[in-house]
Order: structure tokens, then C-alpha cells, then sequence
């Protein structure tokens, strides 16, 4: 056993776990977030896609010995940030996706919105062959991906314009 | 669910330290960059050392930097994102960056390293399977068992250099730094493997690869990379191949060089092929004829085997199309190749 000490969602965890566990199994086994999918498990669907630092990256193909330093942001974790900077509702990612139909079985969507996380924070107003391209590494055995490209240029331009009409509000305000 | 077997994990800071810390066990012990080639391998049974030694701790394997003398070092923790995203490898060396592109999907880039890359087991139908799978048919010479299922009666492993970054840095002369048990040593990446696809290194698996440097590149130097695949992200080349072409200041090609992959355990230059575009002019007849010769002579040394998935007499096939496609890619800059 060791403790790791993880950062997950904006919050020091330490918890105690076989020291050769993968993140994956640290998070969905011992801090019980079980929104990271254990699918292939062995780096071929995406499923347990989670940021560290910001980079999407396979937790099922990550030693939990190896993120101590570095900050873990799972699917669970994008709610509460969304409400913390003041927003209402879920991400907009998580709203888009609802909307759009993006899911059937929903088993991609934690690595999908995660990898269009990821895209998004780079570049706000991606091309439709920017959209595939970071999702490429994200499989969906369901959706056929359309509905998918569509949610995340929708929750990209649902960010604009929340971006926009606070910037007008502040321009009308001064 | 496949589980990693048990092992300690030690996070050296120094390059000194990490070597050590793999000669100290008596037993197996492996070294980690990103972990998306030895993960996956521990789950299958294929390694199931007692010591892992994790290399993200470690300075100056990290971060890429142009030297005082013109030539890049790359940090054989530099992941293959970085790589392809860096400014300079991009506009001097663009099979490097890419085949690093090409390597799999955007996570897979993200965690993997160029190092890893290098030093990354070749691979085989027979062999990247569950403990259970292969169990079931008896295993293989490469691990657990005594024969092959590839080359029937055959004496020697020939499971495939499947790197795609090695073809690129073969063809750009890239020089190796290791820390060994002697000190630090270069080597020339060409002189790096051996024909066994058990272990297709000269150097043991003690051998920390501390930088990639590639020489100062030529004036005028192009280059690109072509990929065969099943899908447009996340597979293995089914067949890969780099190409640099130098051109001299009246556009003439005054060098060449071509490497192959995911054939057999070597990555597989083709110098004879290459030194036919030698005097010829991209864009003119005498270099759309050579391109053929050189297209017909790869198809002629390059000979796919069962050993990786897909059809190995479609593979043989597309050698000289991705031979031909390649190199004109190369002479105008529009690399890389691909189907999808
Ligand atoms: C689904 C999937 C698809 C993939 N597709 C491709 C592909 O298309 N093309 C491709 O080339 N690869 C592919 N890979 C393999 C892998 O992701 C890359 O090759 C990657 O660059 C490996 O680097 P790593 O840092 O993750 O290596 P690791 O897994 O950390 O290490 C690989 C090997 O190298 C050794 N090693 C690592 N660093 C050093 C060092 N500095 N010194 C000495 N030894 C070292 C390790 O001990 C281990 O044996 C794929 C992997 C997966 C899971
Ligand atoms: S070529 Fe494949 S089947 Fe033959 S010994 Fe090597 S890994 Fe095993
Ligand atoms: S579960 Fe990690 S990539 Fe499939
Ligand atoms: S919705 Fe089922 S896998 Fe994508």
C-alpha cells in the first residue's frame, strides 16, 4: 500500500491504495468516482478519459504513483467548478450534450465532453475538422459521432455567447 | 478488467539514480515515460516486473532545445504532442513530427514519449494478447513458450518494430544519449537494433535513454512520412515509411534516405533504394522515373509477414503505393500520407 497524494477536482486527497494501481482504479475504487469508465482498459476507447493539468490523458494507462503533482479533473468535477465561477445549471458541455442528443448509452460521454473539455479551454471556436480531430481518441459504439461533433460546436458557441454578452454587458455598463 | 501486477514504484530525480535503481533488483524491473506501451504489456502478462522506475521526475529528460551547434536535443520524456507541436522540429524535421502525429490518438500522444517511443517492444498478433488468449493456444516464442506461430519451424522471433518515430529518426541520422552502468554513451540510432524481435536492441533494458539529438539539418532538407492503417486514428501501422530528401540550391536531390517499419523487428532502411533519386529534379521526369524504380525496389525488399494484424499480402501491396505517394510528399512538402 502507499498513500497517494492526489489532487482531484480542486481538492487534496490522500488516500491509501496497492502502489500499483492505476489512477483509474484509484479513483473509481477508493474516492468512489465512478464516472471515469473502465472500458478496454488498456488505452484503445477513451472511456477513462480525465484531465491532468488540463491534457487528456488515459487513467486506465496512468500509475496513480506518477499524477501526485499534478491536478485531476474527472466528469464529477465539472459541475461544481461550473457553479463555483457562478454559472447555473450544468457545464455547457453537459447541457449541449443533453440537448443534442449526444448519447444513447452514455458509457463515451465522461472521456467525450473531458476531451472537448480539454479542446475548448485551447481554442473556444473550433472547425468541425478541429472537433473530430481531439475526439479522436474518444470512441462512441453507439451515436454514430454526428450528434456529437454537434453538441460540442453548439456548447462552443453557447460559450461564445455567454462570453459576448458579458463583455457587451460590461461595455453598456461603462 | 485487466489488472497491472504487483510492483513497487520509485520516482528517481536524477538519471544516475534511476539506473541504479533498476540494477539494484535482482529480478525484473522496467522503467515508465508514459506508460501507454508497458501498461498495456503488464496486463497481458507480458512483463510482470517487481520494480517500476517512473521517469517523470527526472530534469533533463525533459523539454526539447536547439543547441548551440544547430542540432536539436530532445528529451526522451518529451511527449510525441509536444514533438508535434514544436515550431522548429516542424519546419526542419517534418517526418519527425509527422509520424509522431500519426502515433495513435490525441491522449496517447499526449502521455507518450518520443523515448518510449524508441524503446518500444515490436509487436506481433501472436504476442499483444491476454495471458488467457495466449494460454489457449500454447503461447509463443517471445514469451512463455517455444514456438512461432508466424514462421512455422522458425528459430527466431520476427515480431514487428511498430514505432513509427524510428523510420523518421532513422532517415534524419538522430544520435542516442544513454546512462548505462559504464556512463554515458551516443549512439547512432541505426546501430540501436538487432534482427530478434524478442528484444531488438543491442543495449539491455537497464539502458536509460536520456536525449534524441538530431543533427543540424541540411539547407534545404524535406522530408515526410507515410502510414498505413485500419482506421484514421488510434492504430499501429500496418506499414510505415519515412523519407528525407536534400536538395542542392540548383534543386537537385544531393541525399536521400528511406526507412521502413512494421515489417520485422528492425526498422528497415532502404539505402539502395533511396540513392536512386541521387542528381534527379522533383518536379521533372528523371525524379517521377526514379520515384518508380524506388517504389518498385521497396515492394521488392519490403515483405510484410503474418505478424502484425491485417492482410499481409494487401500490406505488401500498398509498399510501393505508400513508397510512390511518400516520397512525392516528401519533394513538396504535403506529407503526411495516409488513407483517411
Ligand atoms: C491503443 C494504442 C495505440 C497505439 N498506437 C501506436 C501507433 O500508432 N504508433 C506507435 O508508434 N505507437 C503506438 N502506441 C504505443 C505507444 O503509445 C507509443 O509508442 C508511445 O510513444 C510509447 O511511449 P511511452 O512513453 O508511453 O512508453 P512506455 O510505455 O512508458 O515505455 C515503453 C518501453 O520503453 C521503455 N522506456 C521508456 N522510456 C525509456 C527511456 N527513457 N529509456 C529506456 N527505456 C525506456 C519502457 O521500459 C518500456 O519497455 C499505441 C499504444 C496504444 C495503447
Ligand atoms: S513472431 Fe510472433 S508468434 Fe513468432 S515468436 Fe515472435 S511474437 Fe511469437
Ligand atoms: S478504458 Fe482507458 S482507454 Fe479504454
Ligand atoms: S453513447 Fe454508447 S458508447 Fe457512446
Amino acid at each position: 500500500m502507499r498513500v497517494f497524494r492526489l489532487h482531484v477536482n480542486g481538492d487534496p486527497v490522500e488516500v491509501a491504495a496497492p502502489e500499483h494501481w492505476t489512477l483509474l482504479e484509484v479513483l473509481r475504487y477508493q474516492l468512489g468516482l465512478t464516472g471515469s469508465k473502465q472500458g478496454c482498459d488498456k488505452g484503445d476507447c477513451g472511456a477513462c478519459t480525465v484531465l491532468v493539468d488540463g491534457t487528456p490523458t488515459l487513467s486506465c494507462l496512468s500509475l496513480a504513483a506518477t499524477v501526485e503533482d499534478q491536478q485531476i479533473t474527472t466528469i464529477e468535477g465539472l459541475l461544481p467548478a461550473h457553479r463555483a465561477a457562478g454559472g447555473e445549471g450544468a457545464d455547457p458541455l453537459q447541457e449541449s450534450f443533453d440537448e443534442s442528443g449526444a448519447l444513447q448509452c452514455g458509457f463515451c460521454q465522461p472521456g467525450m465532453i473531458l476531451s472537448a473539455k480539454a479542446l475548448l479551454a485551447e481554442n473556444p471556436d473550433p472547425s468541425a475538422a478541429e472537433i473530430k480531430e481531439s475526439l479522436a481518441g474518444n470512441l462512441c459504439r453507439c451515436t454514430g459521432y454526428t450528434q456529437i461533433y454537434e453538441a460540442v460546436l453548439a456548447a462552443a458557441k453557447a460559450d461564445m455567447h455567454a462570453a459576448i454578452s458579458t463583455d457587451s454587458a460590461k461595455e453598456v455598463q461603462s | 478488467m485487466l489488472r497491472l501486477p504487483k510492483f513497487e514504484v520509485k520516482n528517481p530525480a536524477t538519471a544516475e539514480e534511476a539506473v541504479a535503481m533498476i540494477l539494484e533488483i535482482e529480478g525484473d524491473a522496467r522503467f515508465i515515460a508514459g506508460g501507454t506501451d508497458l501498461n498495456p504489456n503488464m496486463k497481458h502478462g507480458l512483463f510482470a516486473p517487481e520494480r517500476v522506475i517512473a521517469l517523470n521526475g527526472i530534469g533533463e529528460l525533459q523539454g526539447i532545445r536547439l543547441d548551440e551547434d544547430g542540432s536539436m536535443r530532445i528529451g526522451a520524456m518529451a511527449t510525441l504532442a509536444e514533438v508535434t507541436k514544436h515550431a522548429e522540429l516542424n519546419q526542419f524535421y517534418p517526418a519527425l513530427c509527422q509520424a509522431a502525429k500519426l502515433v495513435s490518438g490525441p491522449q496517447l500522444r499526449n502521455m507518450g514519449t518520443l523515448g518510449g517511443n524508441v524503446m518500444l517492444d515490436t509487436r506481433c498478433q501472436w504476442y499483444n494478447q491476454t495471458y488467457f488468449w495466449r494460454k489457449s493456444l500454447g503461447y509463443c516464442m517471445k514469451k512463455d513458450g517455444s514456438k512461432c506461430h508466424v514462421v512455422e519451424g522458425g528459430s527466431k522471433c520476427v515480431a514487428a518494430a511498430s514505432n513509427d518515430t524510428a523510420p523518421a529518426l532513422m532517415t534524419l541520422n538522430a544520435e542516442l544519449e544513454f546512462v548505462t552502468t559504464e556512463g554515458r554513451a551516443r549512439l547512432p540510432i541505426a546501430d540501436l537494433w538487432q534482427a530478434d524481435g524478442i528484444w531488438n536492441k543491442k543495449l539491455p533494458h537497464t539502458a536509460l535513454l536520456v536525449a534524441i539529438h538530431l543533427p543540424k539539418p541540411a539547407a534545404n532538407s524535406h522530408g515526410a512520412y507515410g502510414k498505413l492503417r485500419d482506421r484514421g486514428s488510434v492504430d499501429f501501422p500496418l506499414f510505415g515509411i519515412a523519407a528525407r530528401l536534400n536538395f542542392g540550391s540548383d534543386g537537385t536531390i544531393e541525399d536521400a534516405a528511406l526507412c521502413a517499419v512494421a515489417l520485422q523487428a528492425r526498422p528497415w532502411p532502404l539505402k539502395k533504394a533511396a540513392s536512386l533519386l541521387i542528381g534527379t529534379h522533383p518536379g521533372k521526369d528523371d525524379f517521377n522515373d526514379a520515384v518508380e524504380k524506388v517504389a518498385n525496389l521497396a515492394a521488392k525488399q519490403c515483405r510484410p509477414m503474418p505478424n502484425i494484424p491485417g492482410d499481409h499480402e494487401y500490406r505488401h501491396l500498398m509498399v510501393p503505393v505508400f513508397t510512390r505517394r511518400t516520397l512525392h510528399a516528401a519533394a513538396s512538402d504535403e506529407g503526411p500520407v495516409h488513407h483517411v
